[in-house]
C-alpha cells in the first residue's frame, strides 16, 4: 500500500509527470523555434513561467460561478494524471490495470476537454464562451477517430486492456507495420486534443483572445497549463503505448530510455506537424475530420479485421 | 442561439492599433459589422501649421511607421510643387528607390502578419527574417530601419556610394529567391488556401463604388496604380506591370501582394542601373510662396493623398492627409458580412490597415447628419460635455489635479 | 495543384542551422557605419549660430553661451527624435552622430545630457 501511494505520488506519478510534463513543454518549444529558425526559450522557461503563474493572484470574475471556475483547473488535472496509472509506460504492465481499461484511459482523457468547457461557459465572458462552444464542437470531431484509431489494434490483439495489448504486440511485432493508418490518425486527432495548430481553434489568439482561458490568471491558469503539458505527455505515452509497443518488459533501465525516446519522437512528430499548417476555421476541421480521418480511421479497423481472419 | 455582439477593439491580440469593431455573430456567422475610429487622433496635420516646412517634413513621416517614406515623400512632392522646385534626377532616382524598398518591407511585413492572423507562425517568422534583409540596407544606407529621413526639401539627403548598390543589387537576388518561395507556398499549400479564399469577398462594382485602393482594390480586378496613372518621381521612366487579380477575395490580396513583390525587385535592379549622375539635391527655400498643391502616391497600401496650401510663409497654412487606409475602410465592413467570426483577423489585416494614420479630425453628427470640424480645445470640450451627458463627471477630479500642479 | 504540408521539407532543412535570432543583450548587436543614433557635440567647433535649435522638430536641443566664444549645449535625449536634422543645419560640423543606439534609463533626468569643454573629449589637432 505503502509503495504504491508513493508511485502514485513520487515516480511515476505525480511528481515524475510534472517534471517530465515540462521537458516536454521545453522540446516541444525548442523544437517549434528550431523549425521556424529562431532560438527559442532557454531550458528553464517552462519552470519560470509556472512559478511566475503560481506566484500571481487569482482574480476570479464577478459574474462567474466561483465553484466551477475554480474546480475546473484541478478536475483537469487530476483526470490527465489518473489517465497516465493506467498507460504501461517502459514495463509490459501499466501502475494499474483491468480489463477495459483502454476506455478508461479514452474517457479520462476527455475530462479535460469537457472542464475546459465548462471552465470557460462559466466565467461568462463573451470570448470565453466562443472559446467553450468551439471547445465542444471540436471535441465531436477529432474523439471518434482517435477512439478509432486506438480501437483497432485493440480488435487486432483480442483484449480491451492496453497492458494486455502491449504484451501481445511485443509476441507479434511483425503486425505493427500494418497499424501505420493508425498512428497518423492518432497523430492529427492528438493535435485536435491538445489543441494545437492546425486545430488551435479554441484558444485562436487572434480570434478569440485566449478562448475558454480568456478569464483565468494566476495558480489557476497554471494548473490548466500543467493539465494541459501533461496531457501532451500522456497523450504521447498513449500513441508510443498502442502504436509503438516495442521493447517493452526487456530490462527497466532500457525499457525506461526507450520509453523516453518514443515520447520525444511523438512531440518532434506534433511539433513539425504544427509548424507547417494555419489554422482551420471550426467548419473546416469538422469537414476534414469526418470527410478523411473518420473514413481512414475505419479503413484501419477493415484492414485489421481482415488481418485477424486471414492471419490469426 | 441568439445573436451575440462582440466587441473586436480597442484593445484585441487581433489588432495593433486602437480601434473598435462591433461584431453582431449569429453562431459562427456575421450578420453585421461596425466600426469605430478615433482613439489615436495625435493633431499632427494642426501641428504642420505651427512648425516650419522643415521640421514638418519629419513629423510627416512619422504620419505612419510603416509607409514612413510615402507620406514625407507625398508632402515633400506637394511643396515643391508650389515652390516650382526642380528636383535633380538623381534625387529623384534615390526617392523612388527608397519607395520600393519600403513597399518590399511592408509588403513582406503584410505577409508575415497576415500568416500570424490565421495561425501560421511559421510563415510570419520566414518571411520577418527575410524582411530583415531589406531592413538592413534600408538602415545601412539612410541610417535608420524605419523613419528614413532621407526627403529633404529640393531632394533627398543621402547619396548612394556604388558599394552600397552592389548590396542592394545582391539583396535583391536573395529576396526574389525566397520570394519565389512564398509564391509557390501560396499555390501550394492546402491550409493556407483553404483559409484565404473566399474570406472577405469583394466585388469590382463594389470595390469601385466604395473607393478602394492599392491592392485591395487590385485585387477585385481594378486596374488602378498611380505609379502608372500619374507618375511621380522616376516612375515615368521605368517599365513594370501593375499586377491585378480576379480572386476578390483575402487570397487574391495575397497572390497581389506577391506580385508587387517581385515587381518591386525588378524596378530596384532598373533603378539602380539606370541611376544618373549628378547632384541629389538643390538647395530648398524656408519660405515657401503663397499657393496650393495636391500631391498622390502609391504607398505599399494604396494611393496617399497630401494637400499642402502655402501662404508665403516658413510655415504651412494647411496641410491634409488622406492616408489610404481610409479609403480601404468602407470596404472593409461590406467585406465582413456573411464571413465567419474566425475570419474577422484576416480580413481585417488584408487591407493591411494602419489606423494610426488615418485618425484625422471629422466628427459626424449621425442624428444631425452635419460634419463638424473640430480643434483640440473644442474638441477637449466637447468630450467633456459627452461623458457629462453620460453622467461621468471629471471636474471635481480636474479642480483637484490643478491644485496638485499648483502645489508642484 | 495542392500539396497539404508543403513547408515540411523547408522547415526540416532549418533544424540544423544556425538560427537566424540572437541572444541580444547578451550578444552585441552591432549597427551600420552611418547608423543615426545617440548625438555628439563637439563644444570646441560651435560658433553659436543656434541653426540647430532653430530646426530641430522636437525642440531637444539649446545652446547656450557660456563664456567669451564658448558654448555648451543641453541635450534631450527622450525628446530627440533622431532624425539627423541638426546635423544637417550645421555647417561646421560641430554635431555628429554616433552608433550608440542603447540609450534605455530608468529616470528622465539621466537623458538629459549637458556637454561643454570640460566634460567633452579634448578635440583632436585640428587644422585650426
Amino acid at each position: 500500500m505503502a509503495v504504491q501511494i508513493l508511485e502514485i505520488i513520487i515516480f511515476p506519478g505525480f511528481l515524475f509527470l510534472t517534471v517530465f510534463a515540462m521537458i516536454a513543454e521545453y522540446l516541444d518549444r525548442i523544437l517549434y523555434a528550431r523549425f521556424q529558425n529562431r532560438k527559442g526559450p532557454p531550458w528553464f522557461q517552462p519552470f519560470a513561467d509556472f512559478i511566475k503563474l503560481v506566484a500571481k493572484e487569482d482574480i476570479v470574475p464577478e459574474c462567474a460561478n466561483p465553484f466551477v471556475f475554480k474546480l475546473m483547473p484541478i478536475l483537469a488535472l487530476a483526470s490527465v494524471i489518473t489517465a497516465s496509472f493506467y498507460i504501461p509506460m517502459w514495463d509490459n504492465k501499466a501502475l494499474f490495470s483491468f480489463e477495459g481499461d483502454i476506455i478508461v484511459i479514452v474517457y479520462l482523457l476527455t475530462i479535460p476537454t469537457i472542464s475546459f468547457f465548462l471552465g470557460g461557459w462559466y466565467s461568462r465572458s463573451l470570448y470565453a464562451t466562443i472559446g467553450a462552444m468551439r471547445n465542444l464542437t471540436q471535441l465531436f470531431a477529432y474523439e471518434v477517430p482517435l477512439f478509432l484509431a486506438i480501437l483497432s489494434p485493440a480488435i487486432l490483439a483480442h483484449t480491451w486492456s492496453l497492458s494486455e495489448m502491449t504484451v501481445f504486440f511485443n509476441n507479434h511485432l511483425w503486425l505493427l507495420p500494418f497499424n501505420i493508418i493508425g498512428f497518423a490518425v492518432a497523430l492529427i486527432a492528438l493535435l485536435g486534443k491538445l489543441e494545437k495548430v492546425p486545430f488551435d481553434i479554441p484558444e485562436a489568439e487572434t480570434e478569440i483572445v485566449a478562448g475558454s482561458f480568456t478569464e483565468y490568471s494566476g495558480r489557476l491558469l497554471a494548473f490548466f497549463r500543467m493539465a494541459i503539458d501533461i496531457e501532451m505527455v500522456v497523450g504521447a505515452s498513449l500513441v508510443a503505448a498502442v502504436f509503438l509497443p516495442f521493447g517493452l518488459g526487456l530490462n527497466p533501465v532500457l525499457g525506461f530510455i526507450l520509453y523516453i525516446l518514443k515520447v520525444v519522437f511523438v512531440i518532434f512528430l506534433l511539433a513539425l506537424l504544427r509548424s507547417v499548417f494555419a489554422r482551420l476555421r471550426i467548419e473546416q476541421m469538422m469537414d476534414f475530420c469526418w470527410k478523411y480521418l473518420a473514413p481512414a480511421a475505419f479503413l484501419q479497423i477493415v484492414v485489421c479485421v481482415i488481418l485477424k481472419g486471414v492471419l490469426l | 442561439m441568439s445573436k451575440l455582439t462582440i466587441p473586436i477593439g480597442p484593445q484585441h491580440p487581433a489588432l495593433k492599433e486602437p480601434e473598435c469593431f462591433i461584431i453582431t455573430v449569429d453562431g459562427e456567422r456575421i450578420c453585421e459589422a461596425n466600426m469605430r475610429l478615433g482613439y489615436n487622433h495625435r493633431g499632427i496635420e494642426k501641428r504642420c501649421e505651427e512648425i516650419t516646412y522643415i521640421q514638418s517634413a519629419y513629423l510627416i513621416e512619422r504620419v505612419c511607421g510603416i509607409c514612413s517614406h510615402s507620406h514625407s515623400t507625398a508632402f515633400i512632392q506637394a511643396v515643391e510643387e508650389i515652390a516650382g522646385l526642380e528636383v535633380p534626377k538623381r534625387g529623384l532616382y534615390i526617392r523612388t528607390l527608397f519607395g520600393e524598398l519600403e513597399r518590399i518591407h511592408s509588403h513582406l511585413l503584410w505577409l508575415g502578419v497576415a500568416g500570424h492572423e490565421i495561425g501560421f507562425d511559421t510563415l510570419l517568422m520566414y518571411s520577418w527574417r527575410d524582411r530583415e534583409i531589406v531592413m538592413d540596407i534600408l538602415a545601412m544606407v539612410s541610417g535608420n530601419r524605419v523613419n528614413y529621413g532621407m526627403n529633404s526639401i529640393g531632394g533627398v539627403k543621402r547619396d548612394i556610394s556604388p558599394e552600397q548598390a552592389d548590396a542592394i543589387l545582391k539583396a535583391m537576388d536573395d529576396l526574389e529567391e525566397r520570394t519565389k518561395y512564398y509564391i509557390e507556398l501560396g499555390l501550394q499549400e492546402t491550409t493556407l488556401i483553404k483559409r484565404l479564399s473566399g474570406a472577405g469577398s469583394i466585388s469590382y462594382e463594389d470595390a469601385t463604388r466604395l473607393g478602394a485602393v492599392g491592392p485591395t482594390a487590385r485585387a477585385s480586378k481594378v486596374d488602378q496604380d498611380v505609379r502608372r496613372d500619374d507618375p511621380y518621381a522616376a516612375y515615368a521612366e521605368l517599365e513594370f506591370n501593375v499586377i491585378t487579380d480576379d480572386h476578390n477575395d483575402v487570397y487574391g490580396r495575397t497572390l497581389v501582394r506577391l506580385g508587387e513583390l517581385m515587381e518591386s525587385y525588378k524596378l530596384v535592379r532598373q533603378l539602380i542601373k539606370n541611376m544618373p549622375d549628378g547632384p541629389i539635391r538643390k538647395k530648398g527655400p524656408r519660405k515657401i510662396p503663397a499657393g496650393e498643391a495636391i500631391s498622390r502616391y502609391e504607398a505599399p497600401r494604396g494611393e496617399d493623398v497630401h494637400y499642402v496650401k502655402a501662404n508665403g510663409t516658413d510655415k504651412a497654412f494647411r496641410v491634409k492627409v488622406r492616408a489610404p487606409t481610409l479609403a480601404n475602410l468602407s470596404a472593409v465592413s461590406k467585406m465582413l458580412e456573411g464571413d465567419y467570426l474566425a475570419d474577422v483577423p484576416i480580413v481585417i489585416a488584408a487591407i493591411d490597415p494602419c489606423f494610426s494614420c488615418t485618425d484625422r479630425m471629422a466628427v459626424r453628427n449621425i442624428r444631425g447628419g452635419a460634419t463638424e470640424m473640430h480643434n483640440p480645445g473644442s474638441l477637449r470640450n466637447f468630450s467633456i460635455d459627452w461623458y457629462r451627458r453620460r453622467g461621468i463627471d471629471f471636474t471635481d477630479l480636474n479642480k483637484k489635479l490643478m491644485k496638485r500642479l499648483e502645489r508642484v | 495543384m495542392q500539396r497539404p504540408g508543403k513547408m515540411i521539407s523547408e522547415v526540416l532543412k532549418h533544424v540544423g542551422k544556425t538560427p537566424a535570432t540572437t541572444n541580444y543583450p547578451f550578444e552585441k548587436a552591432e549597427m551600420p557605419e552611418h547608423f543615426r543614433g545617440k548625438l555628439q557635440f563637439l563644444p570646441h567647433r560651435c560658433k553659436g549660430c543656434m541653426l540647430c535649435t532653430k530646426d530641430c522638430p522636437s525642440e531637444a536641443i539649446k545652446i547656450k553661451k557660456v563664456g567669451d566664444k564658448k558654448f555648451e549645449a543641453e541635450i534631450d535625449l527622450d525628446r530627440c527624435i533622431y532624425c539627423g536634422q541638426c546635423v544637417e543645419s550645421c555647417f561646421i560640423q560641430a554635431l555628429v552622430m554616433t552608433t550608440d543606439f542603447e540609450l534605455a534609463a530608468l529616470n528622465r533626468e539621466d537623458l538629459k545630457m549637458t556637454i561643454n569643454e570640460k566634460n567633452s573629449p579634448k578635440p583632436p589637432a585640428e587644422e585650426e
